[in-house]
C-alpha cells in the first residue's frame, strides 16, 4: 500500500515521467494561484473517481468500461467546476474552459484503467493520492518558476525587487512549454545520477 | 463572409489550438514522431472536429439551453463525442473502406483527446452561429495537422542529432514546441494590425 501511495510521486510521476495530462498542466500554471487551484480540483477529481470505481468495480462490465469510467468523472468534474463558478468566481474565469477539460485529462483515465478497476478500496485510494501529489508538486512549482519569472512575485507577493525585469514570454504559451521541457530533463538527469550512485 | 475568413485564419494560425490553447498536446507529443502517421491523425482529427462543431453545437442551442441544461455540457459534450466518433468509424468501414484504412487507427484514439472536447466547450462559449461554430471546427482541426506536421518533420530530424542525454525524448520535444509556439506568436500581428 505504501509502495502503490510512493510510486506516484517521483518515480511514475505522472506529468513528468509518464508526460500525461500536460494540457492542464501547460495552460494554467501561468500563476501559482491558478495552479494551486489545479492541482485542487484534479486532486478532488482522482481521488473521488478511483474510490468510486474502485468500490464498483465488479459491477461494471467489460465492454463497457471506458464509457462507465467518462461519466463517473465527468460527474465528479461537473462538481468541481460548479463549485469554483460559485465560490471563487475569479479563478474560476482564470483557468476556463480547463476544468470542464479534466474530464479528458488522461492521466485520470489511465488511473482508473490501470489500477482502480483491478485493485480493491484501499490501494485505489493510495494510488489516487499518491499520483495527484505528484501532479500537484509539479503543476505548482511550475506555477511559481513561472510567476517568479513573468511578473518577479510569487502568489501576488513581489519578490524580486525594481532592478527585475520581467520576462514577459514566461506567462504565454512559449514559457510553459520550455519550463516543462527544462523540468522533465532536470528529473532525468537527476534520477540518472541517482541511479547510477 | 469576411466573419467566417477571420475565423479560420484565426484558428489555424493566431490562436492554433495546440500553441495558444495547449489542446491536443498528448498525440502532439506521442503521434508526432513520423510524419506520415501525423497527416493521418491530423486529418482524422480534423474530420471528427468537424462533425463535434456541428453537432454539439445543435444539442447546446436546441437541447441544453432551452431546457435550462448547461450544467450538463461537459457529460454530454463527452458522451456525443464518443459516440460519434463510434458512429463514424462504421460508417467509414462500410462506405468508405479505402479511407478507413487509412484514419482508422487514430479514430478511437481521438476520443479522448482534449483537442475535440476543448473545441465544443470553447465553441459554446463563444456564441457562434452554426456556419460560424462549423468553421471554427474546421480551422481548429487544419490548425492542429499543421501543428502536428510540423512537429514531426522537425522530431524526423532531431532523430540524427546530438541531444543531450536527459533531453532526448520528452524534453527536446517540449522546448521545440516552445520555440515553434513563440513563431507562431508572431502570426498574432495578422488581427491586431488589420
Amino acid at each position: 500500500m505504501k509502495k502503490a501511495f510512493v510510486n506516484g510521486l517521483v518515480k511514475e510521476n505522472p506529468v513528468l515521467v509518464g508526460l500525461l495530462g500536460l494540457c492542464s498542466v501547460l495552460a494554467v500554471s501561468n500563476t501559482a494561484i491558478n495552479s494551486v487551484f489545479m492541482a485542487a480540483a484534479v486532486t478532488f477529481v482522482l481521488v473521488f473517481s478511483s474510490l468510486i470505481i474502485s468500490i464498483i468495480r465488479k459491477l461494471i462490465p467489460d465492454q463497457v468500461r471506458i464509457p462507465s469510467f467518462i461519466v463517473v468523472i465527468a460527474t465528479f468534474v461537473t462538481i468541481a467546476d460548479l463549485f469554483l463558478k460559485a465560490y471563487f468566481p475569479e479563478i474560476s474565469k482564470n483557468l476556463g474552459p480547463f476544468v470542464p477539460l479534466i474530464v479528458v485529462n488522461c492521466i485520470i483515465l489511465a488511473r482508473q484503467e490501470a489500477f482502480a478497476s483491478k485493485n480493491p478500496v484501499h490501494y485505489a485510494l493510495a494510488d489516487a493520492l499518491g499520483m495527484s501529489i505528484g501532479y500537484s508538486w509539479v503543476i505548482i512549482l511550475l506555477g511559481i518558476t513561472r510567476e517568479l519569472l513573468g511578473f518577479g512575485t510569487i502568489f501576488g507577493h513581489r519578490v524580486l525587487g525594481a532592478w527585475f525585469h520581467p520576462f514577459v514570454v514566461m506567462l504565454l504559451p512559449p514559457g510553459a512549454f520550455i519550463t516543462l521541457g527544462v523540468m522533465v530533463g532536470t528529473m532525468r538527469w537527476i534520477q540518472a545520477k541517482t541511479s547510477k550512485s | 463572409m469576411n466573419n467566417i475568413w477571420l475565423i479560420l485564419i484565426a484558428t489555424i494560425l493566431v490562436n492554433n489550438f495546440v500553441f495558444s490553447y495547449f489542446l491536443g498536446i498528448c498525440p502532439f507529443l506521442g503521434v508526432s514522431g513520423k510524419a506520415s502517421s501525423a497527416i493521418g491523425m491530423g486529418f482524422a482529427a480534423t474530420f471528427v472536429m468537424t462533425m463535434t462543431a456541428f453537432v454539439t453545437w445543435l444539442i447546446n442551442r436546441y437541447i441544453l439551453i432551452p431546457y435550462n441544461l448547461e450544467f450538463l455540457e461537459t457529460v454530454s459534450f463527452i458522451l456525443v463525442i464518443a459516440s460519434l466518433v463510434q458512429f463514424v468509424e462504421m460508417f467509414l468501414k462500410k462506405v468508405i473502406p479505402s479511407l478507413y484504412k487509412a484514419l482508422g487507427i487514430f479514430l478511437p484514439l481521438i476520443t479522448t483527446n482534449c483537442i475535440v472536447l476543448g473545441l465544443a466547450l470553447l465553441g459554446s462559449m463563444r456564441n457562434y452561429n452554426l456556419l460560424e461554430n462549423v468553421v471554427f471546427g474546421f480551422g481548429a482541426g487544419i490548425g492542429f495537422t499543421l501543428a502536428l506536421t510540423i512537429m514531426a518533420g522537425i522530431r524526423e530530424e532531431i532523430e540524427f542529432a546530438d541531444v543531450p542525454e536527459p533531453l532526448k525524448g520528452g524534453g527536446i520535444t517540449l522546448i521545440i514546441a516552445g520555440l515553434l509556439a513563440l513563431a507562431f506568436m508572431g502570426f498574432s500581428g495578422m488581427l491586431g494590425g488589420g
